[in-house]
């Protein structure tokens, strides 16, 4: 069972509540193979997917995962542009557990933000993406492709190449892959690798390394996981020219020879072709992208289940 | 006003004075020290100072009173309030207030609404640029003659470096100290705290100690070049220490002030994302808590002020990224450095009233006869807690409420008056 009323990252869960989200996410899986797609778990559970910044696969993922669950699904995307106009962040939080939603997924740009409604609701909080600050989910859906593919999540070689700075999911990903004692390469140029990420990690630390060169990122990698450059952050001279970028950067299938034979690609999508990932990779059989989707929404149902739906009427 | 202390420790190192009498106040200035005889002070009120320590008015010489302007959040009234309920008989207050002080008429209002409403005197500090732009010097001189005690763009650093310079000269004519917020703004860009392990961890974007220390690299620089009188707030990391305690060495004329929120807390209280956390500079790393106590214990620093920096709740109640920098502290400050601080009681009262007086050049108060009777009496054992909803403030953003403390001011004097007294 989860210990806490929210999923709001992947720092503070141990191996056997990941363990737990995964099994329930591969028992669930099944649902979403069968003709009629729905089971009635969560039938009467309000579940509100509140997303201050733009994302159609995410939020389309957890809106799939609660109707096969049966829950009642509800979409608000508030405007961000201005502070000054319109509800505050806990006014929001306020109105909506006035309103009695089961559950609240809540995706944001401002880091930390799900944590601050955590507090203030009664209703579950998921983060689904937080600033530069975690992205449980992802790691989670990262982590069931893993295991389905590899049959374990531990003493794997990880390549984590883009943009660490910027990345939420990198993060989660550091967080879970280390506690299950596989090895995560963050590779980056060093305009984009955050200071002190080594010592982000309390226990563990042996497992994480940090490299700027892509050749040794994945040397006999198992994994090798492509972040999207997100051009929307770059309002700071990272790196020169997108072109540049990709010289170093940029996987493409000359690059996938240095892994293992059985190496996977993975990314969280959407996908830059040809940017950090050419079509020939993205779509060839190394890549996992699409299994990660699906897994998404297996992974997604599994949370939802566990915050809303495993406690029973009395909770 | 007339008033009798009887029996306190009187501690005021500028006149190497440490020892138990009593202090005779007559029409609002100290008229005599020693043991007064019963018969020459029937009708004047007393104040039992038994076991207290009587020091001369603590003044904080950095604090933002958001009059004109900004009053739901704090007024000269409320601000002057908050400043005798933390010990400090005098304020010097920032002009970033809105319209902020750039010219006289606004330094003459604060001046006579300081006299109408605070409890505590007012010594207003003028903008370095009009409007606090960094383009043109303001009205300096009118300013100095309205009553402004030094000049800053608080907030806002002046980062063309030939303006500073000039800011650095000009106000030599007068005497009055350069104070800067030392922050290099490109390397500042979008951070909303300390960059390091917490900043990486919580995925905020960070503001590095060298956004600080490269500033008062140049800054001192041209303090050297101009000979001008430079002071540098609220220094937040090692590297700016080491750099202030080198060129003091030199012999220039520098002074430099820390918070007790500097030298109290660290990045990792912001893991909760609580924005009474934020302020800037922003709370730095163990090493650099280290360094300000050693600064504070070598005479590298001069002086503790609070940064108070109020804002309405609404304004806090935000997103970490959305919410403003600051917080109250003029009712902890004194706690906070009794706590923390292991300093004797005569260096503690020279950071907190000696030395502000000094660089603010200010006409001298202590405990001599003569001297207008502003005075802090504190008790260095009384343990309390701080309750930030008992607030004298208008504002609430403190992050400290609830911390246990050992020290208090409790009794504050302007001009012979009781303005505040706790006795417990």
């Amino acid at each position: 069972m989860l210990k806490h009323k929210d999923l709001l990252g992947i720092e503070n869960l141990s191996t056997d509540e990941i363990l737990e989200i995964l099994n329930t996410a591969e028992s669930l899986q099944e649902v979403s193979s069968r003709p009629i797609k729905k089971v009635p778990t969560l039938r009467g559970k309000t579940l509100i997917n509140l997303f201050f910044e733009a994302s159609t696969r995410t939020r389309t993922s957890f809106e799939i995962a609660g109707k096969r669950l049966s829950a009642d699904v509800i979409n608000i995307s508030p405007a961000t542009s201005s502070v000054s106009k319109g509800e505050t962040l806990i006014d929001t939080a306020r109105t909506l557990d006035a309103m009695a939603a089961d559950c609240v997924v809540v995706r944001h740009s401002a880091s930390g933000a799900p944590a601050i409604l955590a507090k203030l609701t009664r209703a579950a909080i998921v983060n689904a993406g937080d600033g530069a600050h975690e992205h449980p989910t992802q790691a989670l859906l990262d982590a069931l492709t893993i295991r389905q593919r590899k049959g374990t999540l531990s003493g794997l070689k990880v390549a984590i190449i883009g943009d660490i700075s910027h990345s939420r999911v990198a993060r989660s990903n550091v967080h879970l892959l280390t506690k299950f004692h596989s090895h995560v390469w963050l590779c980056s140029a060093p305009t984009l690798m955050p200071v002190e990420i080594e010592k982000m990690i309390d226990e563990n630390r042996e497992y994480l390394h940090l490299t700027h060169s892509m050749k040794d990122a994945v040397a006999d990698a198992d994994v090798i996981m492509m972040l999207r450059v997100q051009f929307e952050r770059m309002s700071e001279s990272f790196f020169p020219s997108v072109r540049e970028y990709f010289r170093y950067y940029g996987l493409n299938l000359a690059r996938v020879q240095g892994a293992k034979p059985d190496v996977i690609i993975m990314h969280p999508g959407p996908i830059n072709r040809g940017v950090e990932i050419t079509s020939d990779v993205a779509d060839g059989p190394y890549s996992v992208i699409l299994d990660q989707v699906s897994a998404g929404v297996a992974v997604r149902m599994a949370i939802l289940y566990l915050l809303m739906g495993a406690h029973g009427s009395s909770d | 006003m007339d008033l009798l202390i009887k029996n306190g420790r009187l501690v005021d190192p500028a006149r190497k004075l440490d020892g138990v009498n009593d202090v005779l106040i007559r029409d609002g200035k100290i008229s005599a020290i020693g043991k007064i005889p019963a018969g020459d002070t029937a009708n004047v009120p007393l104040f039992d100072a038994t076991g207290l320590i009587v020091a001369p008015g603590f003044f904080d010489i950095h604090v933002h009173l958001r009059e004109p302007g900004t009053e739901e959040a704090e007024t000269i009234a409320t601000g002057g309030q908050a400043a005798v309920a933390g010990g400090f008989t005098a304020v010097a207050a920032m002009p970033n207030t809105k319209p902020p002080n750039d010219n006289p008429s606004i330094t003459h209002y604060i001046v006579s609404e300081a006299l109408r409403s605070s409890p505590a005197r007012v010594f207003p500090i003028g903008a370095i640029t009009k409007e606090q732009k960094g383009e043109t010097l303001a009205e300096i001189g009118e300013m100095f003659e309205a009553g402004i005690v030094a000049i800053s763009d608080d907030g806002k650093p002046v980062m063309d470096g030939q303006l500073f310079r000039r800011a650095l000269e000009y106000a030599q004519m007068f005497d009055m100290p350069v104070i800067q917020h030392c922050e290099d703004l490109h390397l500042s860009k979008g951070g909303v705290m300390h960059e390091g392990v917490y900043s990486t961890r919580l995925g905020l974007k960070g503001i590095p100690s060298a956004a600080e220390s490269t500033m008062v690299s140049r800054d001192l620089i041209l303090t050297e070049m101009t000979r001008g009188k430079y002071h540098v707030a609220h220094l937040s990391t090692r590297k700016a220490v080491e750099m202030v305690r080198e060129a003091k060495a030199r012999g220039l004329r520098i002074t430099a002030e820390v918070t007790p929120h500097h030298f109290t807390l660290t990045d990792a209280a912001v893991a909760t994302y609580d924005t009474n956390a934020k302020m800037n500079p922003p709370l730095r790393s163990d090493d650099d808590v280290a360094a300000l106590i050693e600064g504070i214990q070598d005479g590298t620093i001069d002086a503790i002020a609070s940064d108070h920096a109020p804002h309405h709740i609404n304004l806090k109640m935000l997103e970490f990224d959305r919410a403003p920098f600051g917080i109250t502290g003029l009712e902890t400050a004194v706690g906070l450095a009794f706590t923390q601080l292991k300093v004797p009681l005569a260096r503690l009262v020279e950071l907190f009233s000696i030395n502000p007086q000094k660089i603010m050049k200010v006409k001298p108060w202590g405990i001599f006869e003569g001297s207008v009777a502003d005075l802090t009496i504190l008790d260095p054992k009384r343990k309390w807690t701080f309750d930030v909803a008992q607030s004298r403030s208008k504002s609430r953003n403190s992050p400290f409420n609830g911390f246990e403390l050992v020290g208090k001011a409790v009794g504050t004097i302007v001009g012979g008056k009781v303005v505040y007294e706790d006795r417990g």
